[in-house]
Protein backbone atom coordinates (compact mmCIF):
# COMPACT_ATOMS: atom_id res chain seq x y z
CA UNK A 1 0.00 0.00 0.00
CA UNK A 2 2.53 2.43 1.26
CA UNK A 3 4.22 1.33 -2.13
CA UNK A 4 1.45 2.18 -4.52
CA UNK A 5 1.09 5.33 -2.49
CA UNK A 6 4.62 6.27 -3.39
CA UNK A 7 4.58 5.24 -7.07
CA UNK A 8 1.31 7.21 -7.17
CA UNK A 9 2.35 10.60 -5.94
CA UNK A 10 5.81 10.06 -7.63
CA UNK A 11 3.57 9.43 -10.75
CA UNK A 12 1.00 12.68 -10.23
CA UNK A 13 4.34 14.79 -9.74
CA UNK A 14 6.06 14.21 -12.84
CA UNK A 15 2.57 14.19 -14.66
CA UNK A 16 1.76 17.62 -13.74
CA UNK A 17 5.52 19.02 -14.89
CA UNK A 18 4.64 17.45 -18.29
CA UNK A 19 1.27 19.33 -17.98
CA UNK A 20 2.90 22.49 -17.54
CA UNK A 21 4.52 22.13 -20.87
CA UNK A 22 1.85 20.60 -23.24
CA UNK A 23 -0.97 22.71 -21.69
CA UNK A 24 1.21 25.64 -23.49
CA UNK A 25 1.67 23.26 -26.95
CA UNK A 26 -1.85 22.02 -26.92
CA UNK A 27 -3.14 25.47 -27.32
CA UNK A 28 -0.84 26.82 -29.38
CA UNK A 29 -1.44 24.04 -32.17
CA UNK A 30 -5.36 23.81 -31.31
CA UNK A 31 -5.75 27.49 -32.04
CA UNK A 32 -3.24 28.58 -34.53
CA UNK A 33 -2.64 25.23 -35.83
CA UNK A 34 1.33 25.43 -34.79
CA UNK A 35 4.03 22.82 -34.16
CA UNK A 36 6.34 24.32 -31.91
CA UNK A 37 9.31 22.21 -31.30
CA UNK A 38 11.01 24.86 -29.65
CA UNK A 39 9.21 24.66 -26.46
CA UNK A 40 11.15 22.58 -24.64
CA UNK A 41 13.81 24.87 -25.08
CA UNK A 42 11.47 27.69 -23.26
CA UNK A 43 11.47 24.83 -20.48
CA UNK A 44 15.45 24.77 -19.98
CA UNK A 45 15.38 28.60 -20.22
CA UNK A 46 12.96 29.28 -17.38
CA UNK A 47 15.20 26.27 -15.53
CA UNK A 48 18.44 28.17 -15.72
CA UNK A 49 17.73 31.59 -15.51
CA UNK A 50 15.52 30.70 -12.21
CA UNK A 51 18.12 28.29 -10.93
CA UNK A 52 20.46 31.00 -11.00
CA UNK A 53 18.74 33.89 -9.81
CA UNK A 54 17.41 31.57 -6.80
CA UNK A 55 21.13 30.93 -5.78
CA UNK A 56 21.89 34.74 -6.03
CA UNK A 57 19.04 35.78 -4.43
CA UNK A 58 18.29 32.76 -2.39
CA UNK A 59 14.60 32.87 -2.76
CA UNK A 60 13.03 30.57 -4.37
CA UNK A 61 10.30 32.61 -5.11
CA UNK A 62 12.65 35.34 -6.89
CA UNK A 63 13.76 32.41 -9.10
CA UNK A 64 9.94 31.26 -9.62
CA UNK A 65 9.13 34.81 -10.70
CA UNK A 66 12.27 34.85 -13.20
CA UNK A 67 11.71 31.75 -15.06
CA UNK A 68 7.84 33.16 -15.80
CA UNK A 69 9.47 36.75 -16.98
CA UNK A 70 11.87 34.87 -18.99
CA UNK A 71 9.20 32.23 -20.68
CA UNK A 72 7.00 35.28 -21.29
CA UNK A 73 9.66 37.33 -22.81
CA UNK A 74 10.83 34.29 -24.77
CA UNK A 75 7.69 33.94 -26.27
CA UNK A 76 7.17 36.90 -27.11
CA UNK A 77 10.80 36.60 -29.32
CA UNK A 78 9.91 33.02 -30.30
CA UNK A 79 6.26 34.39 -31.60
CA UNK A 80 7.47 37.35 -33.55
CA UNK A 81 10.68 35.91 -35.18
CA UNK A 82 10.31 32.01 -35.83
CA UNK A 83 6.54 31.29 -35.66
CA UNK A 84 4.91 34.40 -37.49
CA UNK A 85 6.77 33.82 -40.82
CA UNK A 86 5.26 29.91 -40.71
CA UNK A 87 2.13 30.15 -40.15
CA UNK A 88 0.30 27.49 -42.31
CA UNK A 89 3.28 25.37 -43.26
CA UNK A 90 4.05 22.59 -40.97
CA UNK A 91 7.15 21.50 -42.48
CA UNK A 92 8.65 24.64 -41.81
CA UNK A 93 7.24 25.00 -38.62
CA UNK A 94 9.18 21.71 -37.43
CA UNK A 95 12.57 22.91 -39.10
CA UNK A 96 13.02 25.94 -37.72
CA UNK A 97 11.36 25.26 -34.33
CA UNK A 98 13.84 22.52 -33.53
CA UNK A 99 16.55 24.03 -35.39
CA UNK A 100 15.54 27.30 -32.68
CA UNK A 101 15.07 24.53 -30.15
CA UNK A 102 19.29 23.21 -30.65
CA UNK A 103 20.37 27.08 -30.46
CA UNK A 104 18.03 27.32 -27.27
CA UNK A 105 19.68 24.49 -25.88
CA UNK A 106 23.32 25.23 -27.04
CA UNK A 107 22.79 28.66 -25.69
CA UNK A 108 22.58 27.73 -22.38
CA UNK A 109 25.89 26.27 -22.77
CA UNK A 110 27.22 29.62 -23.67
CA UNK A 111 25.42 31.50 -21.43
CA UNK A 112 25.56 29.62 -18.64
CA UNK A 113 28.42 27.06 -19.19
CA UNK A 114 28.44 23.16 -20.45
CA UNK A 115 27.64 21.41 -17.33
CA UNK A 116 25.00 20.40 -15.23
CA UNK A 117 24.11 22.36 -12.35
CA UNK A 118 22.96 21.07 -9.27
CA UNK A 119 19.45 22.34 -6.98
CA UNK A 120 18.54 22.50 -3.74
CA UNK A 121 15.07 22.33 -2.97
CA UNK A 122 14.18 25.27 -0.63
CA UNK A 123 14.72 24.57 2.91
CA UNK A 124 10.75 25.34 3.95
CA UNK A 125 9.69 22.68 1.16
CA UNK A 126 12.96 20.22 2.12
CA UNK A 127 12.27 17.22 3.74
CA UNK A 128 9.29 14.86 3.87
CA UNK A 129 6.59 13.33 6.08
CA UNK A 130 6.76 10.19 7.64
CA UNK A 131 3.58 8.61 8.08
CA UNK A 132 4.12 4.73 9.19
CA UNK A 133 6.32 3.35 7.07
CA UNK A 134 4.98 5.52 4.15
CA UNK A 135 7.96 8.48 3.08
CA UNK A 136 6.19 11.55 1.68
CA UNK A 137 8.74 13.66 -0.07
CA UNK A 138 7.09 17.46 0.30
CA UNK A 139 8.08 18.65 -2.60
CA UNK A 140 6.61 16.44 -5.02
CA UNK A 141 3.40 17.36 -2.86
CA UNK A 142 4.34 20.76 -3.73
CA UNK A 143 4.61 20.30 -7.36
CA UNK A 144 1.58 18.28 -7.34
CA UNK A 145 -0.03 21.29 -5.58
CA UNK A 146 1.10 24.06 -8.22
CA UNK A 147 0.03 21.85 -10.80
CA UNK A 148 -3.61 21.18 -10.04
CA UNK A 149 -3.51 25.24 -8.33
CA UNK A 150 -2.58 26.29 -12.03
CA UNK A 151 -4.76 23.78 -13.77
CA UNK A 152 -7.70 25.47 -11.88
CA UNK A 153 -6.67 28.65 -12.77
CA UNK A 154 -6.02 28.09 -16.33
CA UNK A 155 -9.61 26.11 -16.71
CA UNK A 156 -11.43 29.26 -14.59
CA UNK A 157 -9.55 31.56 -17.80
CA UNK A 158 -10.73 29.27 -20.39
CA UNK A 159 -14.52 28.32 -19.13
CA UNK A 160 -15.69 31.84 -17.43
CA UNK A 161 -13.39 34.87 -18.93
CA UNK A 162 -14.11 36.22 -22.25
CA UNK A 163 -10.64 36.08 -23.20
CA UNK A 164 -10.94 32.13 -22.57
CA UNK A 165 -14.20 31.75 -24.68
CA UNK A 166 -12.16 33.64 -27.65
CA UNK A 167 -9.48 31.30 -27.30
CA UNK A 168 -11.85 28.16 -27.36
CA UNK A 169 -13.71 29.62 -30.46
CA UNK A 170 -10.51 30.26 -32.28
CA UNK A 171 -9.41 26.59 -31.52
CA UNK A 172 -12.99 25.45 -32.89
CA UNK A 173 -13.09 27.84 -35.98
CA UNK A 174 -10.53 30.64 -36.61
CA UNK A 175 -11.82 31.90 -39.57
CA UNK A 176 -14.82 32.56 -38.36
CA UNK A 177 -13.79 34.52 -34.74
CA UNK A 178 -12.22 37.19 -37.26
CA UNK A 179 -15.01 37.18 -39.30
CA UNK A 180 -16.51 38.25 -36.01
CA UNK A 181 -14.12 41.33 -35.38
CA UNK A 182 -11.27 39.52 -33.25
CA UNK A 183 -7.85 39.46 -33.88
CA UNK A 184 -6.82 36.08 -34.00
CA UNK A 185 -3.35 36.57 -33.90
CA UNK A 186 -2.94 39.27 -30.95
CA UNK A 187 -4.79 36.38 -29.34
CA UNK A 188 -2.49 33.97 -30.33
CA UNK A 189 0.79 35.89 -29.13
CA UNK A 190 -1.21 36.02 -25.84
CA UNK A 191 -1.47 32.53 -25.57
CA UNK A 192 1.99 31.95 -27.24
CA UNK A 193 3.70 33.74 -24.32
CA UNK A 194 1.31 32.42 -21.96
CA UNK A 195 2.00 28.87 -22.69
CA UNK A 196 5.96 29.47 -22.61
CA UNK A 197 5.60 31.34 -19.45
CA UNK A 198 4.07 27.75 -18.44
CA UNK A 199 6.86 25.67 -19.76
CA UNK A 200 9.20 28.43 -18.20
CA UNK A 201 7.90 27.68 -14.77
CA UNK A 202 7.56 23.80 -15.22
CA UNK A 203 11.15 24.05 -16.12
CA UNK A 204 12.39 25.81 -12.71
CA UNK A 205 9.51 23.59 -10.65
CA UNK A 206 11.55 21.05 -12.43
CA UNK A 207 14.64 21.80 -11.03
CA UNK A 208 14.77 20.50 -7.32
CA UNK A 209 12.96 17.81 -8.46
CA UNK A 210 15.93 16.20 -9.94
CA UNK A 211 17.75 17.84 -8.12
CA UNK A 212 20.48 19.35 -11.65
CA UNK A 213 19.64 21.06 -14.77
CA UNK A 214 21.53 20.57 -17.46
CA UNK A 215 21.01 21.69 -21.45
CA UNK A 216 19.08 18.89 -22.89
CA UNK A 217 16.44 18.72 -20.24
CA UNK A 218 14.58 20.53 -22.55
CA UNK A 219 14.57 18.35 -25.47
CA UNK A 220 13.75 15.37 -23.26
CA UNK A 221 10.87 16.82 -21.70
CA UNK A 222 9.33 18.37 -24.62
CA UNK A 223 9.15 14.89 -26.16
CA UNK A 224 6.97 13.78 -23.45
CA UNK A 225 4.74 16.92 -23.64
CA UNK A 226 3.80 16.31 -27.31
CA UNK A 227 3.26 12.71 -26.68
CA UNK A 228 0.75 14.09 -24.26
CA UNK A 229 -0.57 16.39 -26.28
CA UNK A 230 -1.21 13.58 -29.06
CA UNK A 231 -2.55 11.51 -26.30
CA UNK A 232 -4.78 14.10 -24.66
CA UNK A 233 -6.53 15.26 -28.22
CA UNK A 234 -4.72 18.08 -29.83
CA UNK A 235 -6.10 21.26 -29.21
CA UNK A 236 -7.86 19.92 -25.91
CA UNK A 237 -6.26 21.58 -22.74
CA UNK A 238 -8.31 19.20 -20.31
CA UNK A 239 -7.09 16.19 -22.61
CA UNK A 240 -3.70 17.38 -21.58
CA UNK A 241 -3.88 17.33 -18.31
CA UNK A 242 -5.50 13.98 -18.34
CA UNK A 243 -2.88 12.70 -20.41
CA UNK A 244 0.06 14.19 -18.47
CA UNK A 245 -1.35 12.03 -15.35
CA UNK A 246 -1.53 9.15 -17.85
CA UNK A 247 2.15 9.68 -18.82
CA UNK A 248 3.45 9.97 -14.95
CA UNK A 249 1.77 7.56 -13.82
CA UNK A 250 2.68 5.05 -16.25
CA UNK A 251 6.34 5.93 -16.46
CA UNK A 252 6.21 5.73 -12.61
CA UNK A 253 4.43 2.21 -11.85
CA UNK A 254 6.20 0.77 -15.10
CA UNK A 255 9.94 2.12 -13.69
CA UNK A 256 9.18 -0.11 -10.63
CA UNK A 257 7.14 -3.03 -11.78
CA UNK A 258 8.83 -3.66 -15.20
CA UNK A 259 11.81 -1.61 -15.76
CA UNK A 260 13.02 -2.74 -19.26
CA UNK A 261 9.83 -0.95 -20.36
CA UNK A 262 9.44 1.96 -18.82
CA UNK A 263 11.22 3.86 -21.61
CA UNK A 264 8.99 2.24 -24.05
CA UNK A 265 5.61 2.76 -22.07
CA UNK A 266 4.84 5.92 -23.58
CA UNK A 267 5.49 5.27 -26.70
CA UNK A 268 2.69 2.41 -26.15
CA UNK A 269 0.61 4.48 -24.66
CA UNK A 270 0.83 6.87 -27.89
CA UNK A 271 0.49 4.27 -30.24
CA UNK A 272 -2.34 2.56 -28.44
CA UNK A 273 -4.41 5.67 -28.61
CA UNK A 274 -3.41 6.66 -32.27
CA UNK A 275 -4.61 3.10 -33.10
CA UNK A 276 -7.92 2.91 -31.20
CA UNK A 277 -8.79 6.56 -30.84
CA UNK A 278 -6.80 8.70 -33.39
CA UNK A 279 -8.20 11.98 -32.72
CA UNK A 280 -7.02 11.66 -28.64
CA UNK A 281 -8.94 11.18 -25.34
CA UNK A 282 -10.66 14.39 -25.63
CA UNK A 283 -11.64 15.91 -28.71
CA UNK A 284 -12.23 19.47 -30.35
CA UNK A 285 -14.82 19.46 -32.96
CA UNK A 286 -13.29 22.06 -35.57
CA UNK A 287 -16.12 24.12 -37.24
CA UNK B 1 -29.04 56.80 -53.19
CA UNK B 2 -25.26 56.28 -52.05
CA UNK B 3 -23.67 53.20 -51.85
CA UNK B 4 -22.90 51.02 -48.75
CA UNK B 5 -20.56 48.78 -50.88
CA UNK B 6 -18.36 48.81 -53.95
CA UNK B 7 -15.97 46.32 -55.91
CA UNK B 8 -14.31 47.40 -58.90
CA UNK B 9 -12.67 45.26 -60.97
CA UNK B 10 -11.85 42.64 -58.20
CA UNK B 11 -9.77 39.76 -58.81
CA UNK B 12 -8.44 37.08 -56.47
CA UNK B 13 -6.88 33.87 -56.46
CA UNK B 14 -7.28 30.91 -54.37
CA UNK B 15 -4.16 29.39 -54.39
CA UNK B 16 -2.98 29.61 -57.97
CA UNK B 17 -6.43 29.59 -59.20
CA UNK B 18 -7.86 32.82 -60.67
CA UNK B 19 -11.00 32.83 -59.47
CA UNK B 20 -12.42 35.88 -59.50
CA UNK B 21 -11.27 37.60 -62.90
CA UNK B 22 -13.63 41.17 -62.53
CA UNK B 23 -16.18 41.66 -60.02
CA UNK B 24 -18.19 44.27 -60.11
CA UNK B 25 -20.42 45.10 -57.74
CA UNK B 26 -22.93 48.09 -55.71
CA UNK B 27 -24.65 47.56 -52.82
CA UNK B 28 -26.88 50.69 -51.70
CA UNK B 29 -27.25 52.03 -48.66
CA UNK B 30 -30.65 50.27 -46.69
CA UNK B 31 -31.17 47.77 -49.56
CA UNK B 32 -30.91 44.06 -50.45
CA UNK B 33 -28.59 43.50 -52.66
CA UNK B 34 -28.71 39.70 -54.28
CA UNK B 35 -25.73 38.22 -55.92
CA UNK B 36 -26.85 35.77 -58.00
CA UNK B 37 -25.13 33.03 -60.66
CA UNK B 38 -25.08 29.34 -60.80
CA UNK B 39 -23.18 26.77 -58.84
CA UNK B 40 -19.53 27.65 -58.77
CA UNK B 41 -19.79 31.41 -60.19
CA UNK B 42 -17.82 33.07 -57.43
CA UNK B 43 -20.58 34.14 -55.59
CA UNK B 44 -19.14 32.59 -52.03
CA UNK B 45 -15.24 33.66 -52.95
CA UNK B 46 -16.84 37.61 -53.74
CA UNK B 47 -18.34 37.63 -50.36
CA UNK B 48 -14.94 35.99 -48.77
CA UNK B 49 -13.13 38.41 -50.87
CA UNK B 50 -15.25 41.32 -49.20
CA UNK B 51 -14.24 40.36 -45.52
CA UNK B 52 -10.73 39.69 -46.47
CA UNK B 53 -10.66 36.28 -45.96
CA UNK B 54 -9.48 35.80 -49.19
CA UNK B 55 -8.16 39.25 -50.28
CA UNK B 56 -8.34 40.88 -53.69
CA UNK B 57 -5.60 41.01 -55.51
CA UNK B 58 -6.41 43.36 -57.95
CA UNK B 59 -9.16 45.91 -57.71
CA UNK B 60 -10.64 47.80 -54.81
CA UNK B 61 -13.09 47.21 -52.52
CA UNK B 62 -15.29 50.22 -50.37
CA UNK B 63 -17.55 50.39 -47.50
CA UNK B 64 -18.97 52.99 -46.27
CA UNK B 65 -16.45 55.44 -48.03
CA UNK B 66 -13.66 53.65 -46.48
CA UNK B 67 -11.01 51.58 -48.55
CA UNK B 68 -11.07 48.22 -47.09
CA UNK B 69 -9.24 45.99 -50.00
CA UNK B 70 -6.11 45.34 -47.83
CA UNK B 71 -7.50 45.64 -44.82
CA UNK B 72 -7.63 42.46 -42.02
CA UNK B 73 -10.71 40.38 -41.56
CA UNK B 74 -10.86 41.62 -37.97
CA UNK B 75 -10.85 45.15 -39.07
CA UNK B 76 -13.42 44.69 -41.81
CA UNK B 77 -15.84 43.01 -39.23
CA UNK B 78 -14.89 46.07 -36.83
CA UNK B 79 -16.12 48.48 -39.37
CA UNK B 80 -19.62 46.98 -39.36
CA UNK B 81 -19.47 44.66 -41.16
CA UNK B 82 -21.33 41.26 -39.94
CA UNK B 83 -21.05 37.96 -42.12
CA UNK B 84 -22.83 34.77 -42.40
CA UNK B 85 -21.22 32.34 -44.06
CA UNK B 86 -22.56 29.46 -46.16
CA UNK B 87 -21.77 26.79 -43.76
CA UNK B 88 -23.30 28.92 -40.91
CA UNK B 89 -19.67 28.91 -39.02
CA UNK B 90 -21.21 27.93 -36.04
CA UNK B 91 -18.97 27.23 -32.50
CA UNK B 92 -20.36 23.47 -32.43
CA UNK B 93 -19.08 23.32 -28.36
CA UNK B 94 -20.05 26.68 -27.47
CA UNK B 95 -23.50 27.59 -26.44
CA UNK B 96 -25.98 29.51 -28.05
CA UNK B 97 -25.56 32.27 -25.34
CA UNK B 98 -21.76 31.71 -25.88
CA UNK B 99 -21.47 32.43 -29.48
CA UNK B 100 -23.68 35.72 -29.32
CA UNK B 101 -20.59 36.40 -26.80
CA UNK B 102 -17.54 35.58 -28.76
CA UNK B 103 -19.90 37.90 -31.35
CA UNK B 104 -20.54 40.86 -28.87
CA UNK B 105 -17.52 43.40 -29.33
CA UNK B 106 -18.62 45.36 -26.43
CA UNK B 107 -21.72 44.95 -23.82
CA UNK B 108 -22.70 48.14 -24.18
CA UNK B 109 -26.53 48.87 -22.80
CA UNK B 110 -27.46 49.30 -26.95
CA UNK B 111 -26.07 46.04 -27.68
CA UNK B 112 -27.37 44.18 -24.87
CA UNK B 113 -30.78 45.82 -26.30
CA UNK B 114 -30.03 44.87 -29.67
CA UNK B 115 -29.88 41.27 -27.87
CA UNK B 116 -32.54 41.12 -26.14
CA UNK B 117 -34.84 42.82 -29.74
CA UNK B 118 -32.73 39.95 -31.56
CA UNK B 119 -34.14 37.24 -29.43
CA UNK B 120 -37.45 37.74 -29.79
CA UNK B 121 -37.00 38.00 -33.58
CA UNK B 122 -35.37 34.63 -33.06
CA UNK B 123 -37.51 32.98 -30.12
CA UNK B 124 -36.21 29.63 -31.05
CA UNK B 125 -32.49 30.80 -29.33
CA UNK B 126 -33.81 32.05 -26.55
CA UNK B 127 -35.19 28.75 -26.04
CA UNK B 128 -32.13 27.19 -26.50
CA UNK B 129 -29.73 29.51 -25.29
CA UNK B 130 -27.95 27.14 -22.97
CA UNK B 131 -27.51 24.40 -25.79
CA UNK B 132 -24.44 23.65 -27.67
CA UNK B 133 -24.53 25.14 -31.47
CA UNK B 134 -23.49 22.09 -32.79
CA UNK B 135 -26.91 20.45 -31.49
CA UNK B 136 -29.47 23.09 -32.90
CA UNK B 137 -31.17 22.46 -36.47
CA UNK B 138 -29.71 23.78 -39.79
CA UNK B 139 -33.00 26.26 -39.65
CA UNK B 140 -31.70 27.73 -35.85
CA UNK B 141 -28.05 27.51 -36.77
CA UNK B 142 -29.02 29.57 -39.59
CA UNK B 143 -30.67 32.12 -37.03
CA UNK B 144 -27.76 32.06 -34.80
CA UNK B 145 -25.30 32.65 -37.28
CA UNK B 146 -27.60 35.98 -38.84
CA UNK B 147 -28.16 36.45 -35.08
CA UNK B 148 -24.20 36.51 -34.27
CA UNK B 149 -23.52 39.26 -37.38
CA UNK B 150 -26.44 41.45 -36.49
CA UNK B 151 -26.36 41.82 -33.22
CA UNK B 152 -23.22 44.57 -33.07
CA UNK B 153 -24.29 48.11 -34.85
CA UNK B 154 -23.27 46.19 -38.07
CA UNK B 155 -23.86 48.92 -41.08
CA UNK B 156 -24.25 45.66 -43.77
CA UNK B 157 -24.69 42.22 -43.58
CA UNK B 158 -23.19 39.79 -45.90
CA UNK B 159 -25.52 37.13 -46.12
CA UNK B 160 -24.34 33.74 -47.79
CA UNK B 161 -27.58 31.14 -49.10
CA UNK B 162 -29.42 31.05 -46.35
CA UNK B 163 -32.24 28.92 -47.68
CA UNK B 164 -29.61 26.35 -48.75
CA UNK B 165 -30.38 22.60 -46.73
CA UNK B 166 -33.94 24.22 -45.47
CA UNK B 167 -37.11 23.05 -45.96
CA UNK B 168 -39.50 25.57 -47.11
CA UNK B 169 -41.54 26.62 -43.87
CA UNK B 170 -38.02 27.71 -42.68
CA UNK B 171 -37.32 29.09 -45.53
CA UNK B 172 -40.35 31.61 -45.08
CA UNK B 173 -39.07 32.69 -41.35
CA UNK B 174 -35.97 33.49 -42.42
CA UNK B 175 -37.03 35.46 -45.26
CA UNK B 176 -39.32 36.90 -42.58
CA UNK B 177 -36.14 38.01 -40.71
CA UNK B 178 -33.96 39.14 -43.40
CA UNK B 179 -36.87 41.72 -44.42
CA UNK B 180 -36.85 42.68 -40.44
CA UNK B 181 -33.60 43.10 -40.21
CA UNK B 182 -33.38 45.26 -43.51
CA UNK B 183 -35.36 48.03 -41.57
CA UNK B 184 -31.93 48.39 -40.20
CA UNK B 185 -29.38 47.45 -41.98
CA UNK B 186 -28.02 47.10 -45.66
CA UNK B 187 -27.68 43.45 -46.97
CA UNK B 188 -26.08 41.62 -49.67
CA UNK B 189 -27.72 38.48 -50.23
CA UNK B 190 -26.06 35.26 -51.90
CA UNK B 191 -29.10 33.29 -52.91
CA UNK B 192 -29.82 30.20 -55.34
CA UNK B 193 -33.29 30.38 -54.48
CA UNK B 194 -34.96 32.54 -57.03
CA UNK B 195 -38.41 32.57 -55.37
CA UNK B 196 -36.49 33.94 -51.89
CA UNK B 197 -34.68 36.17 -53.61
CA UNK B 198 -36.98 37.69 -56.24
CA UNK B 199 -38.99 38.75 -53.19
CA UNK B 200 -36.65 40.35 -50.68
CA UNK B 201 -33.66 41.65 -53.21
CA UNK B 202 -34.21 45.10 -54.61
CA UNK B 203 -31.07 44.93 -56.95
CA UNK B 204 -29.41 42.19 -58.22
CA UNK B 205 -25.82 41.51 -59.64
CA UNK B 206 -25.43 38.22 -61.58
CA UNK B 207 -21.93 36.74 -62.05
CA UNK B 208 -20.80 33.91 -64.14
CA UNK B 209 -17.29 32.67 -64.47
CA UNK B 210 -15.69 35.30 -61.43
CA UNK B 211 -17.03 38.24 -63.56
CA UNK B 212 -20.03 39.90 -63.35
CA UNK B 213 -22.50 39.52 -66.11
CA UNK B 214 -25.69 42.05 -65.59
CA UNK B 215 -26.57 44.44 -62.36
CA UNK B 216 -30.24 45.91 -61.98
CA UNK B 217 -33.22 46.68 -60.73
CA UNK B 218 -34.88 42.83 -59.25
CA UNK B 219 -38.41 43.81 -61.75
CA UNK B 220 -35.60 43.64 -64.51
CA UNK B 221 -34.25 40.33 -64.21
CA UNK B 222 -38.11 38.86 -62.85
CA UNK B 223 -39.30 40.06 -66.75
CA UNK B 224 -35.98 38.97 -68.42
CA UNK B 225 -36.86 35.60 -69.39
CA UNK B 226 -34.06 35.14 -71.74
CA UNK B 227 -31.04 36.31 -68.67
CA UNK B 228 -32.70 34.03 -66.01
CA UNK B 229 -32.55 30.74 -68.56
CA UNK B 230 -29.09 31.55 -69.70
CA UNK B 231 -27.72 31.79 -66.35
CA UNK B 232 -29.41 30.27 -63.95
CA UNK B 233 -31.17 27.48 -65.56
CA UNK B 234 -34.65 28.75 -64.71
CA UNK B 235 -37.47 30.39 -66.85
N1 LIG C 1 -10.26 26.58 -51.75
C1 LIG C 1 -10.45 26.50 -53.09
N2 LIG C 1 -9.50 25.98 -53.89
C2 LIG C 1 -9.67 25.89 -55.20
N3 LIG C 1 -10.78 26.31 -55.84
C3 LIG C 1 -11.77 26.84 -55.11
C4 LIG C 1 -11.66 26.97 -53.69
N4 LIG C 1 -12.79 27.54 -53.22
C5 LIG C 1 -13.56 27.74 -54.31
N5 LIG C 1 -12.97 27.32 -55.43
C6 LIG C 1 -13.50 27.39 -56.80
O1 LIG C 1 -13.89 28.70 -57.05
C7 LIG C 1 -15.06 28.75 -57.83
C8 LIG C 1 -16.07 29.64 -57.14
O2 LIG C 1 -16.49 29.03 -55.93
P1 LIG C 1 -17.57 29.70 -55.01
O3 LIG C 1 -17.18 31.11 -54.79
O4 LIG C 1 -17.71 28.85 -53.82
O5 LIG C 1 -18.86 29.61 -55.93
P2 LIG C 1 -20.39 29.81 -55.57
O6 LIG C 1 -20.50 30.28 -54.16
O7 LIG C 1 -20.88 30.81 -56.56
O8 LIG C 1 -21.03 28.49 -55.76
C9 LIG C 1 -15.51 27.32 -57.99
O9 LIG C 1 -15.12 26.87 -59.27
C10 LIG C 1 -14.77 26.57 -56.95
O10 LIG C 1 -14.49 25.26 -57.36
MG1 LIG D 1 -21.36 29.43 -52.54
Amino acid sequence: MELLISLTINGLATGMLIFLLAAGLTLIFGLMDVLNFAHGGLFVWGAYTGVFTYAWSNSFLVGIIVAILTGLVLGFITEKLIIKPVYGNHVQQILITLGFMLVLQEMIKVVFGPNGVPVKVPSYLAGSWQIGDLTIIKYRIFIIVVGFALFGVLYFILNRTKIGLVVRAGVMNREMTQALGINIKRVFLIVFMCGAALAALGGMLMAPYSGVVYAEMGMEYAILGFIVVVIGGMGSFQGSLLAAILVGLAGSFMAYYVPFLSVAVNMILMASVLIFRPQGLFTVAKG
Amino acid sequence: MTNILTLERVETFISQYHILQGIDFEAKAGEVSVLLGRNGAGKTTTLRTIMGLTPASKGTIHFDGKDITKMAPYDIANSGIGYVPEDQGIFGQLTVEENMKVAIRKETDATMQKQTYILELFPDLKKFWKKQGGNLSGGQKQMLAMARAFVNDSKLLLIDEPSKGLAPIVIEKVMEAITEMKKHTSIVLVEQNFMMASKIGDTFTLIDDGRTVQSGEMQNLIEDEQLKRKYLGIG
